[in-house]
């Protein structure tokens, strides 16, 4: 807990987020995610719901999105649960932001794979832009965060900004992609290795070559 | 080296397309109606007989989970099968591929072990980072409802059956079975006490079982090829064919589908291109996924990769996810960076485990520097026997066993450092 976040519930939240409500487009999602679970059990669409909503504040914002006191209790109050439920909730899982971000969060993935193939490299590129972990940068376009494994260890280090993964990079190819999105391009997410197409050994695979070039059926051979 | 032919996840790397007209060009749903009319007794039985165990890193036999669940569910207290696909144990990536490049093979399995366990619906609780991925598999279920192939009277079996996608977001802990039902009801995801197990009293309330992807999309193959088959691979107790997925230190990493029992050296010859600095400079591998005690070069080289070959050299199959290590590794450090991701992962709820794992880390940075007695290297290692063993779920023991490896194999190494940082005068005193 020591390195909780300070929740903001403060006059100025309330005033900015009070109103809060789905949008048309958001009202018929949330509906579709509740009707998932079995009747009475919709406390189970806590979790897509928070990450609806956090979307829709990143909408508007322009930003990833976050969680304002306010707005969890919207949520809460859209499932007809307490509102200490939906927060512990909030606060449980990383992925919901309890503090504003900017509008790319650069989550640097530090585990040991990803560390064992250079993330220190990636981290110093974040850096040396002038990024700090756990904080915006001025302009509001940057919030480095150093995350836990991410599920991706054959194609470390890696970095996931917003939505995407940016996977085999070294100090070069992170500082290039986040000169991009500062100046407003879409990177191409994935494997930044020339010769790789996703987590097959560099340069071709080993097994399975007649899937390469086509949808190969292997049934013909059993 | 395991033939294509025998290869369950033809399109593991995703050059080809994932979607239903293409899996089923290369076999999945194809005539699933008839795997069903077997029976579900008959599946299980095959699946026993396979000799199959849970690929999510425990190793319980799948064929013998599914038994557990009741043979006549209740009609107010229905069967629920949840798919563990909240891969976030470092060093894990492959149910990633599965769910991105082959996610009808996960989807056929969860409708035929679903039926198989009389389950009524399946919730496959993907991790919040998979975001892409989540949307490949949201939209993969969405193309087998759309061709009938779930929902009432699912590929026209008779038997209906839904499956439902849930996006995690960012806790560790929820892979443990009780946290991920908890954590499905809507709440935080800590571990339950056991008994009741999730078969009995799970999502819910209702008999649960949870199964890893990997468990379930290699079903519907092993059905069509049949048992014998899948158990002509790999040792007796350790059967079949596994996705392995080497990162680290050697020259070109990757995830591959193997046969159960390849040694280490033949797997990081034939596929990663050998060790970074070659064999010489094979320092230590962890050789299951972070949770698992590391072995030191010697002893791994020609270690077979399964789950008695690998706990015959003191660690575990686990996930089957290899951390190679070289010579120019700090060790400390690495297994320090596990510590701290322990500690970060920490659901909080048993105080062995919270206050442990925390204080674990704190002494792992100090050896990694050396500022430290060397009396305490058997006071941490003390402390991580008073962590083991005495929380609710394995995360204590987990974060426990890292340690104690590397104190069991490198502790001259540690002393080293406490020497060199002056510590050495200290415990002369």
């Amino acid at each position: 807990m020591a390195d909780a976040p300070n929740i903001p519930d403060e006059i100025e939240t309330r005033a900015r987020w009070g109103a809060f409500a789905w949008t048309a487009e958001n009202a018929a999602k949330a509906k579709a995610v509740i009707a998932r679970y079995p009747a009475g059990r919709q406390r189970s669409a806590v979790m897509p719901l928070l990450d609806l909503a956090q979307r829709q504040v990143g909408a508007e914002t322009q930003t990833q999105g976050w969680l304002p006191v306010p707005v969890i209790e919207y949520v809460a109050a859209a499932l007809d649960m307490p509102f200490i439920r939906a927060y512990e909730v909030a606060t449980f899982y990383t992925m919901y932001n309890l503090v504003p971000v900017g509008r790319y969060h650069v989550q640097v993935c530090g585990t040991t794979p990803c560390l064992l193939r250079g993330s220190d490299d990636v981290m110093a590129a974040c850096k040396n832009r002038g990024m700090v972990k756990g904080k915006t940068t001025p302009d509001g376009l940057f919030t480095l965060t150093e995350v836990e494994c991410m599920g991706t260890c054959t194609n470390a280090p890696m970095v996931q900004i917003n939505d995407d993964n940016y996977e085999d990079l070294d100090y070069d190819s992170t500082v290039r992609i986040l000169d991009a999105l500062a100046a407003g391009e879409q990177p191409k997410a994935g494997t930044q290795l020339a010769n790789r197409h996703t987590s097959e050994p560099d340069g071709g695979p080993t097994t399975l070559k007649e899937m390469v070039k086509a949808n190969h059926d292997y049934r013909k051979e059993w | 080296m395991l033939a294509d032919k025998d290869r369950i996840f033809t399109n593991l790397y995703g050059f080809q397309p994932w979607n239903l007209k293409s899996a089923q060009a290369r076999g999945d749903w194809d005539n699933t109606k008839d795997l069903m009319k077997r029976g579900q007794d008959a599946i299980i039985e095959e699946i026993k007989a396979s000799g199959l165990r849970g690929r999510g890193g425990a190793g319980f036999p799948t064929g013998l989970k599914w038994s557990f669940m009741p043979k006549e569910p209740r009609a107010d207290r229905p069967s629920f099968l949840v798919i563990n696909a909240d891969e976030s144990e470092p060093g894990s990536c492959k149910d990633r591929e599965i769910i991105r490049h082959d996610p009808h093979k996960l989807i056929e399995g969860a409708l035929i072990a679903g039926f198989a366990m009389r389950a009524r619906a399946a919730y496959i609780y993907i991790r919040g980072e998979f975001i892409r991925e989540a949307e490949t598999l949201f939209a993969a279920v969405q193309e087998a409802y759309d061709a009938g192939l779930l929902g009432k009277n699912a590929a026209k079996s008779g038997y209906d059956f839904d499956v439902f996608v849930h996006r995690g977001a960012g806790a560790y802990i929820c892979g443990e079975e009780t946290a991920m039902i908890e954590s499905l009801e809507g709440k935080k995801g800590q571990p339950r006490l056991k008994p009741p197990f999730p078969a009995g009293a799970g999502l819910y309330g209702c008999p649960t079982t949870v199964n890893n992807v990997e468990s379930i999309a290699v079903v519907p193959t092993i059905l069509r090829r049949g048992a014998p088959w899948f158990a002509s691979f790999g040792r007796e107790n350790n059967k079949g064919t596994k996705l392995f997925q080497i990162s680290g230190h050697v020259e070109r990493p990757c995830v591959v589908e193997e046969e159960m029992g390849i040694t280490f050296r033949e797997l990081i010859d034939k596929h990663c291109g050998g060790i970074r600095g070659g064999w010489d400079n094979l320092l230590a591998v962890i050789p299951g996924g972070s949770s698992v005690p590391l072995v030191p070069a010697a002893e791994i080289m020609d270690a077979p990769m399964d789950f008695d070959g690998l706990k015959a050299v003191g660690s575990g199959l686990g996930t089957a996810a290899a951390i190679v290590m070289d010579k120019s590794t700090d060790v400390v450090q690495a297994i320090s960076r596990i510590s701290y991701f322990y500690k970060h992962e920490s659901c909080g709820q048993c105080t062995p485990c919270r206050e442990g794992t925390g204080w674990m880390w704190r002494v792992m940075e100090r050896l990694r520097t050396g500022d430290a007695d060397i009396s305490e290297i058997d006071t941490l290692f003390d402390v991580t026997k008073q962590v083991e063993g005495h929380t609710i779920c394995a995360l204590g023991d987990a974060a426990a066993w890292p340690i104690q490896g590397l104190i069991k194999h490198f502790r001259p190494e540690i002393e080293r450092r406490i020497r060199e940082n002056g510590g050495a005068l200290e415990a002369a005193e």
